[in-house]
C-alpha cells in the first residue's frame, strides 16, 4: 500500500511538471487531489484496512497529500507569474496613438484678455463700470471736450445712426468707452453733489470706428479704460499707477516710457510705450525693431470733463487711460491679422 | 509734416545732436517722428533685425564718390542721337560722362559753355538708386561700354540720390555750388516725418519745430521771421506806389475772417526757384512750380502761414470790366458764399458752394475759396508781372467744413482748420514778398493793407507752485516754472509763488481759467520732461468699493458654459436685415447713416442670428457648441435704442468627439442642449424651473422646442432649428440645436442657496419601469414619484424610454433608477413599501402599469 502511495506521488508530481496554464492546473488538482483521485481513494479505503496497517498508510497518505498540495501551490505560482509575464508583454500599447478628446469650451481670447486686465485692476481697487454701446454725440464727444467740428474728431472716424431732428446731438456708435467716464462721474456725483466721492473705476466694452475691415483695421474693438478722480491725484500718481499696472501685466522688469501726446479729454496727455516683451527691447519683428510697444494712451482728466461730470476742477483732479485687449493679444501672440477676432474660426479660438 | 534737417539748421544750432537724438527729443515731447528719411547725411547702419528706434529709409551719400562738378561742354555721342557726352570737371580732373538727360540735351554741340552747369557727379563705384527701375532699387555704378563709348560715372537725378521721385532730368545745381565739394557736405539732408496732433498745429512748420527743439535742448533760436524779414523788406528795392493806394479790404464777418493782409510786388519775372529751394520743397513733400508759387509754399512750410498770390493785372482787368478804374482802388471783400453760388477753382473744377464756405471776392465776383483753394481766373501764370499777395486768418471750423464738403484736403486747409494765429498773416506776407523779391527780381511796393478786426486773446495764465504740486506732483519754484515757459516764448512775470504767463502770439491752443491752467501745466510738464516726473502711489483713500454684480453674474455664466464644453464667440454688432432675416424678420432696426458695406448697415437685433453665422462659417467642423453673451439693439424712434443683454447657444454635429477607436456617430440633439441648460441654471442657483413645449417660436421645430420658465416667468426658449430655417444656411446634415435667453429676465430670478445633506447611511438603489400612454409627460411621472416618495427618495433618474409592440401602440415604458435614503440604514422592506405607494399613485394618477 505504501508503495502504491509512492507511486501515486511520483506520477502526480511528474505530470505536474509539464503544466503551464491554470486550466490544466485545475484539471490536475481534480485528478490528483479531487474526490475520486487515487489518493482520495486511499483515504476512503482506510476504514477497510487492518488496525495495524491503518496508522502507517494514513500518515503516508497525509504526507503525500501535503506534498501534492504544496507542489500544486508552487506550480500555481509559477504558472501565474508566467501568465502575468506573458500578459505584460502581450498587452503593450502603442503609446504614440493619439489621446481621446473631449469637448472643451473656452472663453473668447478677448474675454480672456479683458479678464486678465480687469483682475489686475480689481486688485488695485478699480470697480467695473459698464455703459451703453450706442451713444449720443454729447456723451461720446461734446462732454469729453470734443466740440462739434473739432479736428480731434478726425482721429476717431465715427459710425452715425440714422435719426431725425437731433441737430448737433446725433446718435452714434461709441468710438471709445470714455462716455462711461461722464456717466460714472455723474452717477457718483449725484450721491453727494456738494461733496462728490472719489472714483476708481475700470470701463471695459466694445467700441466702434468707421474703418475698412483689413488685416490692420477693424470696425469694432474692445477697450478698457481706467478712471481715477479724487482730491489729491497727480501726474506722478498717473505714472506710478500705470507703471504698477504695467509691471503686473508685462512682468516686474517691464520698463515704460511716457511720451507727450494729445487727447481732448485729458491734459497733460501721454502715450505709454512698454519695452518690447517679446525681445526684451533688443529689437524684433513685433516691435518693428524699435524696442518699444505702444500700449496705452493716458492723461490727467481735462478740467472741462471734470466739470461736465459734476466735479469742481479747482478742487478735484484725476487721470484716465485706455488700452485695447485685442492689440495686446496681437502683440503677445504675434497675431498679424485683426480679423481673426470676430471671424470666430474655431481653429483660431481653440488656440487660446 | 516733413521737416528737412538742413532747414531746421537755419534756425537752431544742432551740432552734437544726431538725427536720432533730435527725433527722440521731439517724439518724447509729443511731436512723434514716424519715419526718418535720409537723403545724403550719414545714415546709421542697422543689421537685419537689429534695434533701431525709428523707421528709417533713404541713402547716405559717399563723400569721396559723390561731389559737386561742373559741366563745361555738352558733346554729341558718336553712335547715339539721343545720348550726349559731357565734358565735366569734378574739382580734380576732367571726366567724360555719358547721359541722356533731356534738360541739357538742347546744349548738345553748342561748344564750350559760357557758364558751366553745376551738377551732382557720381564716380565709379557709387551706390545710389537706379533711376530707371520701378520703385527704389539700389545699384552700384560699374564701368561699362554704351554704344562704343566707355561709361564709368554719371550726373544724377533727384531720384537717383533719394531726394524725390523726379527722374525727368539731371539736377541742375545753383551757380554758386562749390565744385569738388562732397555733395553730402553741400546738400546732404535727412527728413523727419512728424505727426502733428491737433493742439500742436502751431508746429506744422519749420520754425515751430525749431522752437520746440530750442525749448527742449535749452539752445537759443537764431533770429528769424519777423525781425529779419522786416529788415530785408526795408532794404529791398522799392516801387514808388504804396499798395495802400491801390487796394482796400472789406471783411464782412470778422468771426469768419479775423485778419486780412495784402502786399504787392511788381516787375517780377516768373521762372524756376533756385535749386536749393526746389530741393527743400521736394524733401518737404511739395512740388516746385515757379518762383512765386514756391515762395508762398516755402513761407507756409517755414513759418506756418499759408499765402495766396493773385495776378494783380487780372484783378485790374476785372474791375475795368465793371467800370472806370481811374481813381478807384481794387476792393477785396471777404464773405460767406451764397447757397448755390459757383466758383471755378484753379484745379479747373467748377464747384457749387453753400453758406458754410467763405469766399475772397472783388467787386465783380468771387476770386478764391478762402483758406482752401484759389480761383482759376486770377491765378499766377507765366505772364504775371505784378503780384497781390494775400495773408489772411480764417475760421477753423468753416475751413474744416469746406475742405471736407468739397473733398479738398490741402496743406493750407490743414493749417487753417487747426488754427493759424492772425499775427502770422502779417509775418507771412512780409516773408513771402521778401522771397519773391529775392527769387524773381521784383520790386516790393511800400506798406501793407492790413485789416484786423478780431484779435485773439493771447490769455495770461497764473500758475502757482501749488498748482504744479497739486496736478503734476512735483516741486518747482516760480522761477523754474517761468524758465520752462519762457523757452516756449511765453512772457513770464514771477510774483512770489506764482507766475503770470502771457501766451506768445503764435499759438491759439491756450485757453482761459482752469482750462488755460491745464494747458500751461502741460507745457511745463513737457519741457521739464515727462521722464523726470517721479512715480508715486495715490495718496487718496480707496473710494467706495461698490462692485458690479451684473457684470460678475455674466462672467459667472460664461464660466459655467465653458465648463460645459461650450465655446465662447464674439460677433460683429453690425449686420443686415437680410442676414438676420434668415432666422427672424424685423421691420425696424438701428440703422447706420454711414455703413461700411450694405451687409453691415444695421445693428443686430438677434444674438442667435449672429451666432448661427459663426456656426455656418465653422460648418465643416465635426462638432460645434458655441455661445455668445452680448447686447442686441432695439430701435427707439429717434432716441437711443434699448440694449438688452442676451445669451445664445448653438450646438450641432457629433455628440462624442471621434477618435481612432470611437466610432459613435450620434449627433447633438434636443436633450444635449437641455442637459447643458439644466446645469447652467443650477449653476446659477436657480430653482423653480419648468420646461413646457412651445410651437410659438417661428424658427424652432414646432414639436422639438420648449420654453424655459423660472418660477413661472419665461426666461428663454430652446429647441431644434426649424427644418425650413435650417435650409437657408449652409449647414451640414445633423440637426442644429439652439437656445436663446433674455439675460435681464434670467438675472431677475432670485437665486436659492443651500445644499442637500449627504447621508452617512447606505442607500437602497432600485429600478422601476412603468408603462404609460405616450401623452403622459415624463416630467409629470417624475413629479409624482418625487411627491409620493417624499424626502426618502433622494434621487430619481430616468434611464430608459422604450417602445415596442409588446408594450402596445401609443404606449411607452419609462424606466427609473430610484435612490432611497434615510437617516438610518434602510431595509429592503422599507424601500419596497415606499415603492408600492409610488406605483399605486402612478396607477391612479396617470394609469401607469408596472412593467414586469
Amino acid at each position: 500500500m505504501l508503495d502504491k502511495l509512492n507511486e501515486i506521488e511520483k506520477s502526480a508530481l511528474e505530470s505536474l511538471q509539464s503544466i503551464t496554464d491554470s486550466a490544466a492546473l485545475e484539471a490536475w488538482r481534480v485528478s490528483h487531489l479531487g474526490r475520486s483521485s487515487p489518493l482520495m481513494t486511499v483515504f476512503a479505503g482506510l476504514g477497510k484496512l487492518s488496525k495495524e496497517e491503518r496508522p502507517a498508510v494514513g500518515s503516508g497518505a497525509n504526507r503525500v497529500k501535503v506534498a501534492l498540495e504544496s507542489a500544486l501551490e508552487e506550480r500555481s505560482k509559477i504558472v501565474k507569474s508566467a501568465a502575468l509575464a506573458k500578459s505584460l508583454e502581450e498587452d503593450a500599447l502603442d503609446v504614440t496613438l493619439p489621446g481621446r478628446g473631449i469637448h472643451v469650451g473656452r472663453l473668447h481670447p478677448s474675454t480672456q484678455q479683458l479678464r486678465k486686465v480687469m483682475s489686475i485692476l480689481a486688485d488695485m481697487g478699480f470697480q467695473v463700470y459698464t455703459s451703453r454701446e450706442v451713444e449720443t454725440d454729447e456723451y461720446n464727444f461734446q462732454l469729453l471736450n470734443f466740440p462739434p467740428n473739432h479736428p480731434a474728431r478726425d482721429m476717431q472716424d465715427t459710425f452715425f445712426v440714422e435719426a431725425e431732428g437731433r441737430g448737433d446731438n446725433p446718435i452714434l456708435l461709441r468710438t471709445h468707452t470714455s462716455p462711461g467716464q461722464i456717466h460714472a462721474m455723474r452717477e457718483y456725483a449725484a450721491t453727494n453733489p456738494d461733496n462728490p466721492p472719489s472714483i476708481r473705476i475700470a470701463l471695459p466694452g466694445m467700441c466702434f470706428r468707421y474703418e475698412q475691415i483689413t488685416a490692420r483695421s477693424e470696425i469694432q474693438f474692445n477697450q478698457v479704460e481706467g478712471l481715477v478722480v479724487g482730491e489729491n491725484i497727480t501726474f506722478a500718481d498717473l505714472k506710478g499707477t500705470l507703471n504698477d499696472f504695467a509691471r503686473r501685466m508685462f512682468g516686474q522688469d517691464a520698463r515704460t516710457r511716457f511720451r507727450a501726446s494729445y487727447f481732448p479729454f485729458t491734459e497733460p496727455s501721454a502715450e505709454v510705450d512698454v519695452e518690447c516683451f517679446v525681445c526684451g527691447g533688443k529689437g524684433c519683428g513685433v516691435c518693428k525693431n524699435s524696442g518699444w510697444l505702444e500700449i496705452l494712451g493716458c492723461g490727467m482728466v481735462h478740467p472741462v470733463v471734470l466739470q461736465n461730470g459734476g466735479y469742481d476742477p479747482s478742487r478735484y483732479s484725476g487721470f484716465a487711460w485706455g488700452m485695447g485687449p485685442e492689440r495686446q493679444l496681437m502683440l503677445r501672440y504675434k497675431i498679424d491679422d485683426i480679423r481673426y477676432f470676430w471671424g470666430n474660426d474655431l481653429r483660431f479660438l481653440e488656440q487660446f | 509734416m516733413k521737416i528737412p534737417i538742413s532747414w531746421l539748421r537755419d534756425y537752431i544750432d544742432l551740432d552734437g545732436l544726431s538725427v536720432e537724438d533730435i527725433a527722440r527729443k521731439l517724439t518724447l515731447a509729443g511731436l512723434e517722428v514716424d519715419e526718418i528719411k535720409y537723403a545724403g547725411l550719414p545714415m546709421p547702419e542697422y543689421k537685419d533685425g537689429e534695434k533701431h528706434e525709428f523707421k528709417t529709409s533713404g541713402i547716405a551719400w559717399d563723400k569721396e564718390k559723390l561731389v559737386v562738378a561742373e559741366i563745361r561742354e555738352v558733346k554729341a555721342h558718336p553712335n547715339a542721337d539721343r545720348l550726349t557726352l559731357l565734358d565735366l570737371f569734378d574739382g580734380k580732373e576732367s571726366q567724360t560722362v555719358l547721359t541722356g538727360a533731356p534738360n541739357i540735351f538742347h546744349l548738345k554741340g553748342t561748344g564750350k559753355l559760357d557758364k558751366p552747369i553745376k551738377a551732382a557727379y557720381a564716380k565709379e563705384g557709387t551706390t545710389l538708386y537706379d533711376g530707371h527701375a520701378e520703385g527704389l532699387q539700389l545699384m552700384t555704378l560699374k564701368r561699362t561700354k554704351i554704344r562704343g563709348v566707355e561709361s564709368y560715372s554719371m550726373v544724377c537725378s533727384e531720384k537717383e540720390l533719394g531726394i524725390s521721385e523726379e527722374h525727368d532730368g539731371i539736377i541742375l545745381l545753383d551757380d554758386d555750388a562749390p565744385v569738388g565739394t562732397p555733395l553730402a557736405d553741400y546738400m546732404g539732408d535727412a527728413v523727419l516725418d512728424i505727426s502733428i496732433v491737433p493742439n500742436m498745429a502751431r508746429n506744422a512748420n519749420v520754425i515751430g519745430i525749431a522752437r520746440e527743439l530750442a525749448a527742449l535742448t535749452g539752445r537759443e533760436m537764431r533770429k528769424h521771421g519777423n525781425t529779419e524779414t522786416g529788415k530785408q523788406v526795408k532794404n529791398a528795392v522799392r516801387s514808388p506806389q504804396s499798395v495802400v493806394d491801390l487796394v482796400e479790404i472789406e471783411i464782412t464777418n470778422p468771426e469768419l475772417n479775423p485778419r486780412f493782409v495784402m502786399g504787392m510786388i511788381r516787375d517780377i519775372e516768373i521762372k524756376p526757384s533756385p535749386y536749393r529751394i526746389q530741393r527743400r520743397l521736394r524733401l518737404a513733400g511739395m512740388r516746385p512750380i515757379n518762383n512765386i508759387v514756391d515762395a508762398t509754399n516755402y513761407t507756409m512750410l517755414d513759418i506756418g502761414q499759408p499765402l495766396h498770390a493773385f495776378d494783380y493785372d487780372v484783378l485790374v482787368g476785372r474791375v475795368g470790366q465793371i467800370g472806370n478804374l481811374s481813381n478807384r482802388k481794387i476792393k477785396i471783400i471777404t464773405r460767406a458764399a451764397k447757397d448755390g453760388e459757383k466758383i471755378k477753382t484753379l484745379d479747373g473744377t467748377e464747384r457749387e458752394l453753400t453758406s458754410t464756405n467763405v469766399l475772397v471776392c472783388d467787386e465783380k465776383s468771387s476770386l478764391a475759396m478762402a483758406g482752401v483753394m484759389g480761383g482759376e481766373e486770377s491765378e499766377v501764370t507765366a505772364k504775371t508781372r505784378t503780384i497781390l499777395l494775400e495773408g489772411a486768418s480764417w475760421n477753423p471750423i468753416a475751413t474744416r467744413k469746406t475742405a471736407q464738403q468739397h473733398n479738398l484736403p490741402s496743406e493750407a486747409s490743414f493749417r487753417f482748420s487747426r488754427g493759424v494765429h492772425p499775427a502770422m498773416a502779417e509775418q507771412g506776407v512780409k516773408r513771402g514778398l521778401e522771397l519773391m523779391a529775392e527769387w524773381s527780381g521784383g520790386q516790393i511796393a511800400p506798406d501793407l493793407v492790413d485789416v484786423y478786426p478780431l484779435k485773439p486773446k493771447d490769455p495770461t495764465i497764473t500758475v502757482t507752485t501749488k498748482d504744479v504740486k497739486r496736478l503734476l506732483g512735483i516741486d518747482l519754484t516760480a522761477k523754474q516754472i517761468a524758465d520752462l515757459l519762457t523757452r516756449l516764448e511765453f512772457e513770464c512775470k514771477v510774483e512770489k509763488d506764482s507766475v503770470k504767463a502771457k501766451t506768445p502770439p503764435h499759438r491759439l491752443d491756450i485757453g482761459e481759467g482752469v482750462v488755460g491752467l491745464a494747458d500751461v501745466l502741460e507745457e511745463v510738464a513737457r519741457v521739464y520732461g515727462y521722464d523726470r516726473i517721479p512715480e508715486t502711489r495715490m495718496s487718496d483713500s480707496l473710494p467706495p468699493q461698490i462692485g458690479n454684480p451684473k457684470h460678475e453674474w455674466e462672467e459667472h455664466a460664461r464660466d459655467i458654459l465653458t465648463s460645459l464644453g461650450v465655446q465662447e464667440v464674439v460677433s460683429y454688432r453690425m449686420t443686415s436685415p437680410e442676414r438676420e432675416g434668415r432666422l427672424v424678420a424685423h421691420d425696424e432696426y438701428v440703422a447706420l447713416a454711414n455703413p461700411i458695406a450694405p451687409e453691415r448697415r444695421v445693428m443686430r437685433r438677434s444674438l442667435l442670428a449672429s451666432l448661427l453665422e459663426n456656426v455656418e462659417k465653422n460648418a465643416r467642423a465635426e462638432s460645434i457648441a458655441m455661445f455668445e453673451i452680448g447686447s442686441v439693439f432695439e430701435p427707439n424712434k429717434n432716441n437711443l435704442p434699448n440694449e438688452p443683454r442676451k445669451l445664445a447657444i448653438a450646438m450641432t454635429g457629433l455628440r462624442t468627439q471621434s477618435a481612432w477607436d470611437v466610432k459613435d456617430s450620434a449627433s447633438f440633439d434636443f436633450f444635449d442642449m437641455k442637459g447643458r441648460l439644466e446645469l447652467l441654471l443650477s449653476g446659477l442657483r436657480l430653482s423653480g424651473i419648468s420646461y413646457t413645449p412651445t410651437d410659438g417660436v417661428t424658427y424652432l421645430h414646432p414639436s422639438k422646442a420648449a420654453e424655459v420658465k423660472v418660477n413661472g416667468q419665461t426666461v428663454g426658449v430652446f429647441g431644434e432649428l426649424h427644418p425650413l430655417v435650417k435650409e437657408k444656411y449652409d449647414f451640414e446634415d445633423s440637426p442644429v440645436i439652439v437656445a436663446e435667453f433674455d439675460l435681464d429676465a434670467l438675472q431677475s430670478a432670485a437665486p436659492s442657496y443651500g445644499i442637500t445633506p449627504v447621508s452617512e447611511f447606505p442607500p437602497v438603489l432600485e429600478d422601476i419601469a412603468i408603462i404609460v400612454d405616450e401623452s403622459v409627460a415624463a416630467e409629470r411621472v417624475e413629479g409624482l414619484i418625487r411627491q409620493t416618495g417624499g424626502k426618502t427618495v433622494t434621487r430619481v433618474r430616468l434611464f430608459d424610454v422604450y417602445r415596442d409592440e409588446k408594450i402596445g401602440a401609443g404606449k411607452k415604458s419609462l424606466a427609473y433608477s430610484l435612490t432611497y435614503q434615510s437617516e438610518k440604514t434602510m431595509t429592503d422592506a422599507e424601500a419596497a413599501a415606499i415603492r408600492t405607494k409610488i406605483v399605486k399613485r402612478l396607477e391612479f394618477e396617470v394609469g401607469a402599469k408596472l412593467r414586469s
